[in-house]
């Protein structure tokens, strides 16, 4: 049986880039606990010489031509960002 | 008799012989939606100023040679993103998202059948959830008892079907999303073959898994809405070249000889008597009208829900991770770096479910137990599959109740 500590959670919570409260932690370390122990049933069968399936379909490296085509214009991909200047998404600074 | 008694094949014959007009069908749906949708809550967002001026023109272009969805007013989940409509997925992290991009290929595929949309369709939150009780805006109700809910993530969808709000809607299916809604309220929903419907579009869940699908009122009515939205797409690398077949074609052929397979496991403890006894008449039905029908096992059955909860979860946690307060979507209003943006922005974009499953699928996902997790799902999942395929040599079809229970 796995169990999962606080810890996990919060470094998990870093991973999934989620601020979470001390409240969510202590919750979340609960949840995901249950669930991996009912996962556990997994368990129960013998999976070493079965291949996984992605999905159902065979398909393989589906390409397409490398050729430049018309898009979404500049101006419509930033008018719904949060933030922006000079044609550009902003972010917060990352340097100091 | 209300308009939304008629088939699409109907309502298309009174179209021509000028019985009623789009207009007039547009109109019945928003007249309908302002009578009973404080109640039963399925739309979000309407689409009502452009829907009408899109009926006038439609009236006045109609010609002999129209398709059988023309000027038919739908709904769409709103996970399937629509140009210059509201897209939310249900979610904070998408409340501003008011003039989104582009059309999924889907709704690019039902304008050019030249439907109405109508709105714009209450769900789980990211499709996580089966009661549409996620949502972060509102709870839909099942339209037959509104103490009931209308069953999810495809709730909205289903619900405004039930309620005569529009004559059809298209949903989305990952772990039932589309069959447990419309089983709940009493309509028709399909999750189609993976790969068949293109998935450009549609906000990603688990991409395994997700399918687009037609909620409808009669069985003729989705073949007729699954024919207009199938067909391979450049733009969905998972979309599968295949022939489409002509689905109501199908209908001539009636179910003689149809060798029909029904799981014991869909049939064992857990099932409501009523629900199991509605499968069996239905059974009896189809022996009547000349199909053969046997119990078969699937035994890795049981499994089932715990590898689909860690893949669906895992790929999720993936697909999520998108939506980082940059280029659309929610962004903190606090003052703090960039790493901490992105988590404060998610932290408050998301709701419990969401985060929840982002969770559980990093941690399947992490260093250290992907194997354990992720891949062994990916097998049990093989055998799963393989179970079907056995059946699937000897039976044209599986039969089982979609739910275990009605609506609670």
């Amino acid at each position: 049986m796995a169990d999962i500590s606080k810890e996990q959670v919060k470094h998990v919570a870093n991973l999934a880039r989620l601020a979470l409260t001390d409240e969510e932690v202590d919750t979340f370390t609960k949840h995901l606990g249950d669930i991996i122990n009912y996962a556990e049933l997994l368990n129960e069968l013998d999976t070493d010489n079965v291949e996984p399936t992605t999905h159902v379909l065979d398909l393989k490296n589906v390409l397409r031509k490398d050729e430049p085509k018309e898009w979404i214009k500049k101006e419509d991909a930033l008018k719904n960002a949060p933030d922006q200047k000079d044609g550009q998404f902003r972010v917060p600074s990352i340097l100091e | 008799m209300s308009l939304f008694d008629y088939t699409l094949k109907e309502l298309q014959e009174k179209l021509h012989n000028k019985e009623i007009t789009v207009s007039d069908l547009v109109q019945a749906s928003y007249d309908r939606i302002n009578e009973v949708d404080g109640e039963v809550q399925a739309f979000l967002t309407l689409n009502e100023e452009k829907a009408k001026q899109q009926a006038k023109e439609l009236d006045e272009k109609l010609g002999s040679d129209a398709s059988i969805l023309y000027g038919m007013p739908l709904g769409l989940k709103d996970n399937i993103v629509t140009k210059g409509l509201r897209t939310t997925c249900a979610s904070q992290m998408l409340d501003n998202l008011n003039d989104p991009l582009y059309d999924a290929t889907v709704v690019q595929k039902l304008n050019a059948e030249n439907t109405v949309t109508i709105g714009k369709l209450n769900m789980d939150e990211f499709a996580m959830g089966s009661s549409t009780e996620n949502s972060s805006y509102q709870n839909t109700r099942n339209p037959w008892n509104t103490d009931y809910v209308p069953g999810g993530s495809s709730g909205g969808a289903a619900a405004s079907v039930a309620a005569n709000e529009v004559f059809f809607s298209l949903g989305s299916d990952t772990g039932g999303s589309i069959r447990q809604p419309a089983a709940f309220c009493g309509v028709v929903g399909l999750k189609p073959t993976y790969g068949l419907v293109s998935r450009f579009g549609l906000v990603a869940f688990a991409s395994s898994l997700d399918q687009i699908g037609p909620i409808t009122k009669t069985v003729e009515d989705n073949a007729h809405l699954l024919q207009a939205i199938v067909g391979h797409d450049p733009m969905d690398s998972t979309s599968a070249n295949v022939e489409v077949p002509d689905y109501s074609a199908a209908f001539k052929e009636g179910v003689k000889g149809l060798r029909i397979a029904v799981p014991k496991e869909y049939l064992a403890e857990g099932i409501d008597p009523e629900v199991k006894e509605a499968v069996l008449t239905a059974l009896k039905q189809y022996e009547a009208l000349g199909a053969t029908w046997d119990e078969v096992s699937l035994p890795h059955s049981k499994y089932a829900v715990a590898a689909y909860y860690l893949l669906a979860s895992s790929e999720a946690s993936a697909n999520l991770a998108r939506f980082d307060g940059v280029r659309y979507g929610k962004r903190t209003e606090k003052k703090v770096d960039m790493i901490d943006m992105f988590k404060e922005s998610r932290a408050e974009g998301f709701g419990d479910e969401v985060k929840r499953r982002i969770m559980l699928g990093t941690f399947a996902l992490s260093s250290g137990y992907y194997d354990a997790y992720y891949k062994k799902s990916q097998k049990v999942r093989t055998l799963i599959k393989n179970d079907f395929e056995k059946i699937f040599n000897e039976y044209d079809v599986v039969i089982g109740p979609t739910t275990p229970n009605t609506s609670i």
